[in-house]
């Protein structure tokens, strides 16, 4: 039982690290600031509660207690982490923060225009 | 065994925050700032989740709340002032 949990728990704690180090790698390579924000807001957030998921489950199985405050922070990155790269995009778009230039479309400028 | 994969997502986790604070340092734009260290934080998070495995103990939970809180209200604070250039409005009826 115990050696099967310590499994998950090392697969789901290499996974968040992975896709934190994805995010690492999508904020260096992507051109401009929205396309940056697409890699960090996701990515981030899912690496982070996939080891948060792996911290509950060892706490679970070290203590035999269920420690309530690590699922109140899951939910709790779940709910703001997008939000915030929402803001932030938001305010860099209205601050005038240029698009990649190989961008195509931009329906915001289009629909401000009007 | 299951140290030494606690060891390599710890080190996996440093590796994607000096990425980061590459991006903080160069970034071109100030919201590339501020995005690079939203992720720094949300990355600071699962490393006390991390460590605290390490440790054995669960002392260090209230810790991954607060610093999750932080970083929400840093990000909020900061795309407040670069939008409007004011955080908290001085007139009540607008």
């Amino acid at each position: 039982m115990t050696e099967i949990l310590k499994f998950f728990i090392g697969l789901t704690v290499l996974t968040g690290a992975l896709l934190s180090l994805v995010t690492a790698f999508g904020l260096i390579r992507l051109p401009d600031v929205y396309t940056r924000n697409h890699a960090a807001s996701k990515s981030a957030t899912l690496g982070v509660m996939l080891v948060l998921l792996g911290t509950l489950l060892y706490a679970y199985q070290d203590t035999g207690s269920f420690h309530s405050r690590l699922l109140l922070g899951i939910a709790f990155i779940f709910m703001t982490s997008p939000v915030a790269g929402h803001l932030i995009s938001r305010a860099a778009y209205n601050s005038g923060v240029k698009l990649w230039g190989n961008s195509v479309r931009d329906d915001l400028a289009k629909h401000r225009k009007k | 065994m299951f140290e030494i994969v606690l060891m390599i997502s710890l080190f996996i986790i440093s590796l994607a925050m000096l990425g980061l604070i590459y991006r903080v340092i160069k970034g071109p734009t100030i919201p590339d700032r501020v995005v690079a260290l939203d992720a720094l934080g949300i990355n600071l998070v699962s490393i006390i989740a991390i460590v605290s495995i390490f440790l054995k103990t669960t002392a260090f939970l209230d810790i991954i709340l607060l610093i999750g809180i932080l970083a929400f209200i840093g990000t909020v604070a900061f795309s407040k002032y670069l939008e409007k250039g004011v955080i908290m409005e001085r007139d009540r009826n607008s």
